[in-house]
Parts: C-alpha cells; structure tokens; sequence
C-alpha cells in the first residue's frame, strides 16, 4: 500500500510537468491547428529564465577595501553580489528564492517569445501541411537550443531549492499510516501544486471569462466566429502566448529538480507529443488526463517488481501506451470525433 | 536486359552522377575535404538520405524514426564481424535482411494510420529501440561503452581460414582491405547502385503508385486499390537503405552505439532531405553532402581561421564580423544548420533542387522569349 502511494506521488510529479507541457501543446494545436516541434525548447527556454535570473542576481562586484585585511595580509576584498547592492536586505532571501521569483520575469519574457514566434513565423504556416508545420517549428527547436547553447553553454545548471521547502514531507502521516512509512520531496510536492494551480487557471480562464468564451468558440468553429465580426487571428495569437507562458513556468518550476541543459527541450518534447496524442489531439482535458496518467505509469513501471517480471518496461512503457492507444482509438483518450483522425 | 534499362535523360544523371561521385577525391580537394573518412560519410548519408526519400518523398509519408534501422544494420553488421567473418559483404547483406524485418514489423503497425499520428508512432519505436539498446538489450548492443570488436570474438568463418592474429582485425572485401580510399570506393559504388534502383523505382509504375499515394490516397482507395502493401513496401525499401547505410558506417568504422538511433539522428535525415529538395532524385543527396560538409568543415572552423577570411576588412569591423560569425561555426554550426533549415522550409519548400530549377526556369523564360523554344518543358520536368 504504502509502496503504491509512493510510486504514485512519483509519477504525479513527472506527470504534471508533461500535462503542462502537453496542455501548451493542446492549446496551439487546439487552436491554431499548427503542430508545434518547438514546443519543448519554450519549456527549456522558461528553465533558463530562472538560470539567467540567479545568475544576474548573483553576479559579483568586487571591491578592495583598504581598510580591512584578509588572513594573509593582502587588502579585503569584498564581494557583494548584484542583489544586495538593488534590494540590500532582502538580497538573502531574494537568492534563496530566486526559482520561484523568477517567475515574474518568466511571466512577460515568454509571452513576448510566444507572441513573437506566432507573428514571425508560425503565421505564414496555417494554411500548409502539417509535415511542413513539423519541418519548420523542428527548425526553430534547433536555433532556440542552439542560441541557449551559444550562451549558456552546454553544461547543466543546477537551481538550488528554497531552503524552506528542501527536505520531504511524510506524506503517509497525513493518509493515517505510520509516520515515515512514504515520504516525498517538498519541492516536488510545490511543484504539484503549482501545476495545478497553472492547470486550473487556464480552464478557468477559458471557461469563465469572455475570452475565454470566444477563444473556445473559435476552436469549434473558427470561420462563423470571424464572421461574426470578431479578430479571432488576434486571441489566437494571445493563446500562443499563454501557451508559451505556461510550458515556461513549468520549465522554471521544474529546474530544482532536474538542471536544464540546452538539450532539456527536446528529451520533453517527444515524451509531451506521446501524451498529447494519447490523451487526443486538440482535447485539453484529455491531454491533462494522458499526462498524469503517463507520469504514474511510468512511474509504476519503474518499480523493481515490476522491473522483475518484465525487463526494460520502464524505458519503454510510454511508448509501448502510445502504440497501443494509436491503433486501438484512433482519437486517443478523449479526442474529439473529427479531429485529425486519419 | 529489360530491368536496367531507364529513360535517355536518366541514364545522364546516372552517368553525370557516377562522375562527381568517383571523382569525389579531385574536386572535393579545394573544399578541404577529400580525406576518406568524410568521403564515406557523403556515400553513406547520401544512401540514408536516397532510401528515406522512397518514403517521405514519394508517399508522403514523414518517419521520424528512421534512424532506428540505421542502428539496426550497424549492430547486425558489426555483430556479423563478430561472429562470421570480417568480410564486409556477408555483414551489409545481414545489415540489409535484418533492418527489412525490422521495417516490415515496424511498419506494418505504423502505417495504419497516416499524418501526423504515423509520425508519432515511427518516432515512438525508434524511441523504444534506442532506450531497449541503452538499457535491457546491453547484452546485444553492449549499452553505452557501444559495441565493438575484440580479439576474442569467435569469427567462426574467418576462424577456418586462418590462424588468429595478435591485434584488432579490419573490415575487409574479399581480402581486400578496406582502409582509407578502399573504403570510400566501396561506399561509392553501393551508393551508385542504389541510386540506380532508386531511379528505377522512380520510373517504375510502382513509384507512381506511390506518388498516386502522396497526391490523394483516398481517391486511390475509392478507385478500388489497397494503398498498404504498396506504403509497406515503400517503408521497407527505405528501411532497407537505412540498414545498408548503417552497414557501411559498421564497416568503415567497426563500432556501433545506441546513439545512433535516437530520434535527433532520424531528424537529421529529414534535414537532409528538405534541404536538397523532397521527392527529387538529386536532392537528398545534395542535402546529405551539404549537411554532413557544414557539420565537419563549419565545426572546425575557429575564431583564427575567421579572422583570417576576414583579414580584408577594416580592423574594427573585422572584430565585429568575426565575434558574430564565430557563434555560428566551431560548437555553434548547428545554429546555422537550424536556421538554413527553418529559411529553406519558409522560403524554398522544394529545397536546393528547386531553387536550382526556379534559376533555371527563369534563364529558360528569356531564352523562350527570345526563341520560343521548349526549355521550359524540359526544365520542369528536371527530376
């Protein structure tokens, strides 16, 4: 039981960040109708805004003070880093939180990169084929990671996590087992609840708001919506944006637990298209489905019992799901009737 | 002989190709490339490039998985050196029959649906290849350290013949060994044989069943004809090409590695594809020698050798220059593949080859202009 409720919560967390990705995903192809490739390098660009961040508010200045002497007799030098010499005191607290602060910053940057991609690029490919939409968002994935590459380089990056939430919560306590019986990362339990915060949010959003509302009319039936008399090209282009957004949060958020690298995109990507494309093209809800459900598939797979009695079936359960949903219901999980079956 | 005859107009591509390919040695000398180990790497990707556009090409269908057969036919071949002999021949046929099955499977499955959906599926069994090469299936693949010949192996052919010798023995071809241009020739005429096959499947009426494919399949269907056996057989002969290109890497280099088959090597093949332009005959190959040139001369290049091109500029601006084009050679010549990539889908679909043809017609117009002549018929039809 106790082995089951762990293996759960694993998976909860590895699948919350590819239900955010996929939903993004979901969203523009939902949408927009465009099969976005570059998708995964949003995700990865987001982690490096938290990167930039910490390393723009750790940068040192070095001063040489005359007046005090280090240990082997030479003058002091003091090093104070960015954030204190901006925010002083709360320079410590800044740094020790500087994942989830970055968010503020991720917020805006991705949304222009969203917006800029849509406008620059994505735009003149509505009306070609999607093996084209592939190619060419393909390409993009590549300039992105390489430009990340050119200026990170390509080691990892590690983010430390809050010092407030390091250490695991006993969550078998709270289910009324023996105290220690599952315990799991604090971090990865923020990070759950972020995701669905995130989650819910964007159901929210377009499901009460006028917007919302009309971006979801769009969806079903885009041309009467134009007719009608409404930009839909231009809430189009916001959702672009709002999917950039959170496949960027969720690579902010993510960075604690695995250090992104220029590569991090791309090893995301293929696993989110697995899951949107189990979870049904152009479904939101079923996208979100597909990605928990794969999470904790996975997860489960990667039990030794498990391992014991089917060797390899952790690397390749996923896919193996995928296969199988493909074949047996073309729609996938909760696909619309109509939408890219073929 | 009824099967090797083609067309007038493609027995002098053939003919003009097999020239530029043999005499890859003179020409590529200026370029800085004519060393036999990136020779063979054109051959081979050029194989690569001509057996997926079979596929992609000519029914439209996009593998994102073909790398995996490549894998395939480097572990047969090498487990073929292995084993039997170090004879490349028994190894490429090996190579050749095993990634054909791995194809039929494979295939057999993917293709029941099309689009974007069969995307996904190649692309999820070349994902499964590579994590089952990386983790349980070690014991055949030998994981990450890659596998490779050892002294020990039985090579139980070999064996009969001759005594076991101190060291590490090479690949050879009937005794012959295949070191440096030996290699590369051996590379080269494979690649102008299955060129050759693939201008007959093109001028087949079996490659304008598959064209009918791209164009409208369901038309095809209305009409009364199965489309899947005529796509497996498509996906299987490109299958087949891969495995033989994975081959030859086996055999001008005895070491195959799971990395081989991830899914960024079968994107690779797609670039090289659009680049020279889909569902030419000439266009993969440009493509695969562009591509394959760009990673192994631009990733040499350093900030010293920049700073030589551009000695001729002002010394200010020569800085700048050089500061700005160094991000895009040495590590960063991806950089510039992805961005040639992303202008040549946006702007030139067709790729080089219809740039070339785009140039051509536009010299045909004036010349029609002026004479009226047929140029233009002759030009749009340069596949």
């Amino acid at each position: 039981m106790d082995a089951i409720l762990a293996q759960l919560l694993n998976g909860l967390d590895k699948g919350a960040a590819y239900a955010l990705i996929a939903l993004g995903l979901t969203l523009v192809f939902g949408t927009l109708g465009v099969v976005n490739f570059a998708h995964g390098a949003l995700f990865m660009l987001g982690a490096f805004c938290a990167v930039a961040f910490r390393q723009f508010i750790t940068t040192e200045t070095v001063t040489i003070d005359e007046t005090q002497l280090s240990p082997w007799g030479t003058p002091l030098e003091v090093r104070t880093p960015m954030a204190e010499q901006w925010f002083g005191d709360w320079a410590p607290f800044l740094i020790d939180y500087s994942v989830p602060i970055s968010i503020v910053l991720a917020i805006p940057f991705m949304l222009l990169v969203g917006i800029a991609m849509e406008r620059g690029l994505i735009k003149h490919f509505y009306k070609r084929s999607h093996a084209e939409q592939i190619l060419v968002t393909f390409g993009l994935a590549i300039v992105l990671q390489e430009l990340v590459k050119t200026f990170f380089g390509p080691n990892p990056w590690p983010q430390p996590i809050p010092s407030d939430f390091r250490g695991a919560a006993d969550v078998g306590a709270w289910f009324g087992m023996q105290a220690g019986a599952v315990t799991y990362p604090l971090w990865r339990l923020v990070y759950l609840l972020f995701a669905g915060v995130i989650l819910g949010a964007v159901f929210a959003f377009l499901r009460f708001t006028t917007f919302g509302m009309v971006v979801r009319a769009g969806m079903a039936d885009r041309e009467t919506v134009g007719l009608l008399g409404i930009n839909i090209d231009r809430r189009f282009t916001i959702m672009f944006g709002i999917a950039a957004v959170v496949a960027g949060l969720a690579g902010v958020m993510y960075t604690p637990l695995l250090p992104p690298n220029y590569n991090l995109g791309m090893d995301f990507l293929v696993l989110s298209f697995v899951v949107v494309v189990v979870g049904g093209m152009g479904s939101l809800p079923g996208a979100v489905a597909a990605g928990f459900l794969l999470g904790i598939l996975q997860s489960f797979a990667s039990m030794t019992q498990i391992k014991a009695l089917i060797p390899g079936i952790d690397q390749i359960i996923i896919y193996f799901v995928a296969v199988v949903i493909l074949l047996v219901r073309p729609r996938g999980l909760l696909g619309r009737r109509g939408v890219m079956e073929g | 002989m009824d099967i090797f005859r083609l067309p007038r107009k493609d027995v002098i591509t053939l003919a003009l190709f097999s020239i530029v390919v043999l005499t890859m040695p003179i020409w590529l000398a200026p370029l800085g490339a004519a060393y036999p180990g990136l020779m063979q790497q054109f051959a081979i990707f050029a194989i690569f490039a001509v057996g997926f556009n079979i596929l992609f090409g000519l029914t439209g269908y996009l593998s994102f998985g073909h790398a995996a057969f490549l894998g395939v036919g480097s572990y047969t071949a090498v487990w073929s050196f292995k084993l039997l002999t170090m004879d490349a021949i028994p190894a490429l046929i090996f190579a050749i029959i095993m990634s054909g099955v791995f194809a039929l499977a494979i295939g057999f499955v993917s293709l029941r649906r099309s689009g974007i959906y069969f995307s996904i599926l190649t692309l999820a069994f070349a994902q499964m290849s590579y994590n089952l090469a990386y983790s349980v299936l070690t014991p055949i693949t030998n994981g990450e350290t890659a596998l490779q010949l050892t002294s020990q192996d039985p090579r139980i052919i070999d064996m009969m013949f001759r005594d076991r010798l101190a060291g590490l023995p090479s690949p050879s071809l009937l005794g012959t060994s295949l070191g440096g241009y030996g290699g590369f020739y051996l590379c080269a005429a494979i690649l102008l044989v299955v060129f050759f096959i693939a201008q007959k499947i093109f001028t087949s009426p079996f490659g304008m069943q598959l064209r009918a494919i791209k164009s409208n399949q369901t038309r095809m269907s209305y009409t009364g004809f199965n489309t899947r056996p005529y796509t497996l057989a498509a996906f299987v002969i490109s299958g087949m090409y891969a495995g033989l290109a994975g081959g030859l890497l086996a055999v001008t280099d005895p070491l195959a590695g799971a990395e081989r088959m991830q899914w960024t090597a079968s994107g690779e093949v797609v670039l090289m594809t659009i680049l020279g332009g889909v569902g030419t005959l000439l266009g993969p190959v440009i493509g695969a020698w562009l591509i394959k040139y760009m990673e192994n001369i631009f990733s040499a290049f350093n900030a010293r050798i920049l700073a030589d091109l551009f000695s001729w500029l002002p010394d200010g601006v020569q800085d700048g220059v050089v500061l700005v084009s160094s991000k895009f050679v040495g590590e960063g010549w991806k950089l510039t593949e992805g961005l040639v990539f992303v202008l040549v889908v946006v702007f030139l679909p067709g790729g080089i080859m219809e740039g070339t043809r785009r140039i051509k017609s536009l010299f045909g117009a004036r010349r029609a202009n002026r004479s009226a002549s047929k140029e233009q018929l002759s030009t749009t039809a340069a596949e």
